[in-house]
Formats: structure tokens, C-alpha cells, sequence
């Protein structure tokens, strides 16, 4: 599956999501390109999290399309995006809480590769597997707990195993939906510098209410409120516009 | 260790025959079959996350099929097995397709329609299935030339072919496969956003899981000699959601357990209480309020405690 | 002529019980998300009731004994659903397992105390003769039948719509969490619903013994039924149930009279033709 070359890795044209009665997205577009690090916030409710949901293709929108490196995958199911490069974390962290943390990152190697259909052999044969699983952990800090389950690690720890899984499969384009909600100050700041130490051929969108920490993180940022992109640009650029402090302040 | 105990255990079971006399050596067969028929039940159930009460459907399509072309069609033995395995493979195809159109309770209940159905047109289309008589005066197969009809070779044979499902489906269960199958059970949300297609790999669960209800099926026939509609029928989907639940849905062991009680439970109360059924009620009620993981966990966790020495 | 004309009343009357079958069902599932299994046997067991009762007591008016037995079985439900469905609620899964067990122990219990054979259930009197429109001829009983689901639809869709436990439980029904945030008794609710569900089928139970009689048994006929014209109508929807039970009712009746081998397939069809293209039923809501 080459896809086509083109000046945008993720491109989000005239979306529009309703739930009954309720526009969640009224008119949403956005150009990302390669590279970028894009940092997308808004107030409670402004439709950040089901922007996302649109672009992983956890939900369809109502009209508009949804482009990655060119290609229309408004039609694609979720895990056919993930073939196409797409990763992303979730608000809600959702790993196999009963496996160990090796488990747990070699089902994210996993995913993309053609013995994810083998029935035959079992997943212990997959020696490059363990390997990779285990230079995945290291890079986060947590080789030394490969072998716990998940629901022994702190929190902070299973927000790094979960960032870990997204860049195991060294995506093209990632989504962090929150990656530093319910941290605490050290585990912040090691998140952090992972986000930071993402290699370039990976896109990175990040949606954070910490404004703080993930404005240094953000080259360009994107302001929504009630489902519309109310300023766009450089985040100086948008932390100084007027239209910024209007949607936070209410003035 | 584990192997060794393993094939100590394989080994007194293929020596029982010689200790045991011919009821009880039927009732192994039995417990064979019951096994092979709640393991694959479990590949849905605790491995797939997927809880069906019409496996039942399997079993007992495998058998009808095999008894109709023994008996009324001439075919051999042979071929007969095939077309059944085959024919009931590709129901369960065909019915993975409209059940998995839901999950969880939704799924519950189309699989049970499904099977009431077929349960249905068992009874009524007498003149293909003979209705509430059943299909009687079969045979048992000669594999090899072997004549199958002692109680002792055909437990052999039982055993023979139940020791290749559960090597299969331990295979299955700790492949590439299986690992994405228990992903999908327990998140199948982050499945689809790491690369896994959660319907195509249930999907697939589903035929695999009709497969073996379907070789249990025939071995069903072969050993009852008979068939009646009452196989199809929810009680008898029920009595193995009960073993596969009572023994312990996240195992192997489990299932087997699990289908050994129901069994022993039925041959006994059988033979004291009328109401059969009335009991497996009460029995349903006892585990799901008291042990809802089932005995081999509950026995496992046990063991472990017991291990560590008490707190 | 009077062929389709006796046949087209059978199915609406057949739909009508199935209505009073399938209403509590679509409810229980609706606001407890529980797929009951006991339904069945709950319709059966108001059979029974009404067979035993109509038998015993010369005169005893049908519709004293359809409301005396829905209380019956309502109790008997409330009893299961406080002793057991409550202590279940982490587990979904053992829900319908206990629900199912239960069935087959009122089913079996209605064997032990009753026996195998079936009992015919008498019709009333004064429904027994005929009544003559327009030249054609219908069995009264079955006409009134009718009524009582259009009555029964009545009242449920009024006690949901205009009063305030209806609209509590549309509330739970809508939204669980929320409803009790705002302190909506909930777990009381899903005992009244419960036992509401139970009543309509037991006292439908009662109604459809002239023409079904009490035998073991009804209760696995009954059953799938019921599930498939919530799968038909949509899951927590009382129209749907409505219309579901009249389809079903036609397509069983008709099918059974035209291919008394294939009724079943014949049923089985549309269920398909819903869950392949619709499968939150035609007027369900989408994820239940």
C-alpha cells in the first residue's frame, strides 16, 4: 500500500458530526503536514476528543473527508488507518490490564504484521517480536517491569507502556488525546521529554488541557470552540490572537 | 512438569479399559464427547468473549447430517463425515455472519433464535427428520476396518479423537491468533486502532468453534447410535454454557472439568430425581451466585494461596 | 375467501398475545439491559394458572383470573429479581444465565405439579358464539384479543408517556448513570419493571390459553418468539414490539398454514433481512 505523495500528512476537509439533535462538529478543516507538531485545545465540550474519534475512524462523520498523505480514508475502518500509519492514544487508558507490559506492547507490534493471523505457531516462536518489545520498553524507561501486568504499574507508568505502543509501530501520523492528564509533576515532565524525543517522520496531534507543558511542546496550534476552528496558525501567533482570550476568558 | 503429569494422565486414560468395567467405561466416552463439545464452546465463550446459547446447533446438525446419508442415502462412514463436518462448518459461516452483526447480549439472543429455529425444523419436518422419534438404528463407523461397536474400542477411538481437539485448540488458543483473539475479547476498541480486525478474527473464531461442535457431533451419533431433536435444543446448549461456566471459561482444564460434572450430575440425579432440568436450574443459580469463575480457577487461586502460606 | 379472512384474524390475534408477551420483554431489556430468559416461562406459568383456574371454578370470569394470575407471576418475579437478578449486577453474562436456569426450573415445576399432558383452556361463555359482520363469521374470542393488546398498548404507552414513573424509567432507560445522579430510584425501578414485565406476560398467559392451552413446553415456543419480534421491532421500543408482534403474527400464521414444514425458516427470514441491514431493529435506538 504506497500512498501518494503529498505537501499534507493529515488533512481534515469540512467535517461535520451530529449526535441526534446536538452539531458536535460544525465545520471543522485542517491542513497538518509531515512533521508538525500540532497542538489542538478548546474548552470542555468543544469537540477535541470526537475530532479525534473521526480521524481514527472510532466513529464516521455525518459529511467532510478525512485525508492521510492524500489518500480519502473517510471510509476506512479503524484498523485500516492504523495500516496506514495512523496511531493514537486514548483519554481513557485502555491497555490489557490482566497482561504483563511485554504482552501488552508485542500485541502493538503485532497489529501490523502478517502473523497476527498465524494459528499455528505459538506467539513465544516470534523471538524478533520479544526483542523489538523489549527495546520498545527500554526507550520509555520500563524494561525492568516487562515482566509485571499491567494493573501492578503506577498510572504514570501505564500512560509511558501506552505511549509506547503508539511509537512501537513508528507511525507516520500520531494522535495523543491527553498523553499528561492525571500525572503527577516528575511523571509529567518524563512524559514530556518522550513526547519530545519523537522522531520527526512522525506526525504528532496532541490535544491538552496542561496548557503549560504542552504549549512548549506545540509548533503550530489549532483553537476550537463548539465544534469550529476559531483561530489557527504559529502558536505564538495564536496565544497572542484576541480570539483566544475571548473563547477562554469569555471577554 | 507439566508435560510429564500431562502424559501420565493420557497414559491411565488409555489404560482404563482395563480396570474399569463397561458402564463406566461408557460414561468416559461420554465424558469425551461432552468435553470435546464444551471445549469448543469455550473458544467462543472465554477465549472469543463471545457467550452463545445455540452451540447446540453444531453438534446437532453434524449428527443429523451424518445420520441421514448412513442411513436413508447409503453413503459410507467415510464420506458421510465429510460432507457433515463440511456442511456444518459452512453453517457456522453463514450464521457468524448474522449473529456477529452484535455483540454481548445482542449476540446472545440471535444465537439462540438461531438455534430455537433449527430446533424447530427438526420437529417439524418429520418426513426429513422423522420428527419426535428421532433417527434410530444407526451405526458406528470402521475406521481402518476396526470395528467400533465395543465399549472399549470405542472409547479408544473417542479418546484418540478427543486428545487431537484439545491439542488443536491449545495450538489455536497460544498462537499469533489466539493472543489477537483474547485482545479482541478484552479490548476490542485498541485491537482495532493497533491493526486487528476485531469482526474478522471473531469471525473466524465462530467457524473454528462450529467445526469442533460439529466433529463432537459426530462423534454424538456414532456413540448414541441415535438422534433425536432434543440434542438441538436450548437445555442441551445450556447444560455446556453450564460446564464451560462451571468449570472455568478462562482455561482448557476448565471446560473439561465442567463438562465432566454436568455429566456425572446428570447420570446420577437422573437415576434419583425426575426433573432434570429443574435441577440444572438450581445448579445454574448455585455456581452464578457462588462461583462465578468456575471451579479450575477457583481451585487454581486456592492452590496459590495455599502455596504462599496463609496471611 | 374466509380461509384468508380466518387466517388474517388468527394473526392478528396471535399478534396480540404476542404483543402481551413481547412488551414486558423489550422493557426488561430496554431498562435493565437484561436479555430475560425467564419470559417464557412466565407466560407459560400464567397459562397454567388461568387453565387451572377456569377449570376448577365454574363461571370464574377470564378477565379476574388473567389479572390475578399477572399479579401472581409479577410477585414471583419481583421475588427472583430482589433475591437473585440484584446480587448479579457486575455480571451481565450470569444475568441471563441465572434468568435461564430459572426457566427451566418453573418449567420443570409446571410439569411436576401439572403433568405432561396438555390442558385445554375453555373459552368464556359469553365470547363462545360467533359474531357476524358483513356476512363473514368470527370467533369473538379472538377478536377481543385483539382489543385487549390494543388496550394493553394503550395503557403501557400512557403509564411510560404521561405519568411520572414513566417518565423515570424512560429516563433509566435513556441514560442509567445520570438517572440516578439526579436520584432516581433505580435499582427500585428495575423491580417494578421487572415485575411489570412479568404481569403483562403471565396475564397474556392466561388470555392465550383458549387458544393455545397449557403444555409443557409453550414456554420454548413462546420464547424465541418473543425474541425475534424484539430483534424485529428494536430493543426498548413499544411500537416496535407493536408492529413486530403483528408481522410475526401474520408471517407465523400464514407461513404455518400455507408451509406447515417451513414455518420456522419462514420466520426466520425477516429476522435476517433486520439484522443484516437494520440491526437496531425498525425502531430501535442504535447501540443498545
Amino acid at each position: 500500500m504506497t500512498p501518494l505523495m503529498s505537501d499534507y500528512a493529515l488533512e481534515v476537509i469540512n467535517l461535520k458530526k451530529a449526535f441526534g439533535g446536538l452539531s458536535v462538529i460544525q465545520d471543522v478543516s485542517l491542513a497538518i503536514r509531515p512533521g508538525e507538531r500540532r497542538l489542538i485545545i478548546g474548552p470542555n465540550g468543544a469537540g477535541k476528543t470526537t475530532l479525534f474519534n473521526q480521524i481514527s475512524g472510532d466513529m464516521r462523520p455525518n459529511s467532510g473527508q478525512i485525508k492521510l498523505f492524500g489518500t480519502d480514508v473517510t471510509q476506512f475502518a479503524p484498523y485500516t488507518r492504523a495500516h496506514f500509519g495512523l496511531s493514537r492514544t486514548y483519554q481513557i487508558i485502555t491497555l490489557f490490564s490482566d497482561d504483563t507490559l511485554e504482552h501488552n506492547v508485542t500485541l502493538g507490534l503485532l497489529g501490523l504484521r502478517p502473523s497476527r493471523w498465524q494459528m499455528w505457531r505459538p506467539l513465544s516462536f516470534y523471538g524478533d517480536l520479544a526483542t523489538e518489545a523489549h527495546r520498545v520498553l527500554d526507550a520509555v524507561g520500563l524494561l525492568h517491569l516487562a515482566e509485571h501486568p499491567v494493573s501492578d504499574i503506577a498510572y504514570g507508568e501505564r500512560r509511558r507502556v501506552e505511549l509506547a505502543m503508539a511509537l512501537a509501530q513508528k507511525p507516520r501520523v500520531l494522535l495523543l488525546d491527553e498523553p499528561l492528564a492525571g500525572l503527577s509533576n516528575t511523571e509529567r515532565s518524563t512524559v514530556k521529554s518522550l513526547i519530545a524525543s519523537i522522531p520527526r517522520q512522525t506526525t504528532v496531534i496532541m490535544i491538552e488541557h496542561d496548557m503549560d507543558t504542552a504549549l512548549d511542546l506545540a509548533e503550530t496550534v489549532t483553537l476550537l470552540n463548539y465544534g469550529r476552528v476559531i483561530v489557527d496558525g504559529d502558536r505564538d501567533a495564536v496565544i497572542a490572537d484576541e480570539r483566544t482570550r475571548e473563547v477562554y476568558l469569555g471577554v | 512438569m507439566k508435560w510429564i503429569a500431562s502424559a501420565l494422565l493420557v497414559i491411565s486414560l488409555f489404560l482404563l479399559p482395563s480396570f474399569a468395567g463397561d458402564f463406566y467405561i461408557n460414561l468416559a466416552s461420554q465424558i469425551l464427547i461432552a468435553a470435546i463439545f464444551a471445549l469448543s464452546l469455550n473458544l467462543l465463550v472465554g477465549y472469543g468473549g463471545m457467550t452463545s446459547l445455540g452451540h447446540a446447533s453444531y453438534l446437532g446438525v453434524a449428527a443429523y447430517i451424518s445420520a441421514l446419508l448412513t442411513s436413508r442415502y447409503g453413503f459410507g462412514h467415510g464420506p458421510a463425515a465429510v460432507i457433515s463436518i463440511a456442511g456444518t462448518t459452512a453453517m457456522a459461516a453463514f450464521f457468524g455472519v448474522i449473529a456477529l452483526r452484535a455483540t454481548g447480549l445482542g449476540f446472545l439472543m440471535i444465537t439462540l433464535a438461531l438455534s430455537q429455529v433449527l430446533w424447530g425444523l427438526a420437529y417439524r419436518m418429520s418426513n426429513v427428520t422423522n420428527g419426535d422419534n428421532g433417527i434410530a438404528g444407526l451405526t458406528r463407523p470402521m475406521p481402518f476396518g476396526i470395528s467400533l461397536d465395543s465399549a472399549a474400542s470405542f472409547y479408544w477411538f473417542a479418546l484418540v479423537v478427543a486428545s487431537f481437539a484439545y491439542l488443536m485448540m491449545a495450538i489455536f488458543v497460544s498462537s499469533s491468533f489466539g493472543s489477537s483473539l483474547k485482545g479482541v475479547r478484552d479490548q476490542p476498541r485498541r485491537m482495532a486502532a493497533l491493526g486487528f480486525n476485531p469482526w474478522m478474527i471473531r469471525w473466524i473464531t465462530f467457524i473454528y468453534a462450529g467445526f469442533w461442535g460439529g466433529v463432537s457431533g459426530l462423534l454424538y451419533v456414532y456413540y448414541n447410535k441415535y438422534i433425536h431433536p432434543t440434542s438441538l435444543s436450548t437445555t442441551s446448549s445450556a447444560e455446556a454454557l453450564l460446564g464451560v461456566i462451571a468449570g472455568g471459561s478462562g482455561t482448557l482444564g476448565g471446560p473439561v472439568v465442567g463438562a465432566a460434572l454436568v455429566l456425572l450430575l446428570k447420570n446420577y440425579a437422573s437415576a434419583y430425581i425426575e426433573r432434570w432440568n429443574m435441577l440444572l436450574g438450581l445448579v445454574f443459580l448455585f455456581i452464578v451466585l457462588v462461583m462465578p469463575t468456575g471451579i479450575v480457577p477457583g481451585l487454581s487461586r486456592l492452590a496459590t494461596g495455599l502455596r504462599r502460606g496463609s496471611r | 375467501m374466509q380461509f384468508w379472512i380466518i387466517q388474517g384474524l388468527n394473526s392478528l390475534s396471535l399478534g396480540g398475545l404476542l404483543f402481551l408477551l413481547s412488551s414486558g420483554f423489550s422493557l426488561i431489556f430496554g431498562l435493565m439491559r437484561l436479555a430475560n430468559l425467564t419470559h417464557g416461562a412466565f407466560f407459560m406459568l400464567g397459562t397454567y394458572f388461568g387453565a387451572i383456574a377456569l377449570r376448577s371454578f365454574d363461571g370464574l370470569n377470564i378477565w379476574v383470573t388473567a389479572l390475578g394470575a399477572g399479579i401472581a407471576v409479577a410477585a414471583i418475579g419481583g421475588l427472583f429479581e430482589r433475591l437473585v437478578l440484584t446480587r448479579l449486577k457486575t455480571n451481565p453474562l450470569g444475568q441471563v444465565l441465572v434468568t435461564l436456569g430459572m426457566s427451566f426450573i418453573i418449567s420443570d415445576a409446571c410439569l411436576l405439579l401439572w403433568g405432561g399432558d396438555s390442558i385445554p383452556v375453555p373459552t368464556p361463555q359469553n365470547l363462545q358464539s360467533p359474531t357476524r359482520v358483513l356476512g363473514f363469521v368470527f370467533p369473538t374470542y379472538r377478536l377481543v384479543l385483539v382489543g385487549c393488546a390494543i388496550g394493553a398498548a394503550v395503557m403501557l404507552y400512557f403509564l411510560l408517556e404521561r405519568t411520572r414513573l414513566g417518565a423515570m424509567i424512560r429516563a433509566g432507560v435513556d441514560d442509567g448513570q445520570m438517572a440516578r445522579a439526579v436520584g432516581i430510584p433505580v435499582s427500585n425501578l428495575f423491580t417494578v419493571v421487572f415485575c411489570l414485565g412479568a404481569g403483562i406476560a403471565g396475564a397474556g398467559g392466561v388470555l392465550g390459553g383458549p387458544i393455545l392451552s397449557a403444555y409443557p413446553g409453550l414456554d420454548a415456543d413462546m420464547l424465541p418468539l418473543a425474541l425475534i419480534v424484539v430483534i424485529l421491532g428494536g430493543i426498548g421500543s413499544l411500537l416496535g414490539a407493536f408492529i413486530g408482534s403483528f408481522i410475526i403474527g401474520f408471517i407465523y400464521t400464514f407461513g404455518t398454514a400455507l408451509f406447515p414444514e417451513l414455518a420456522y425458516i419462514i420466520l426466520f427470514l425477516p429476522m435476517i433481512f433486520v439484522i443484516a441491514f437494520r440491526p437496531q431493529g425498525l425502531f430501535g435506538r442504535v447501540g443498545a
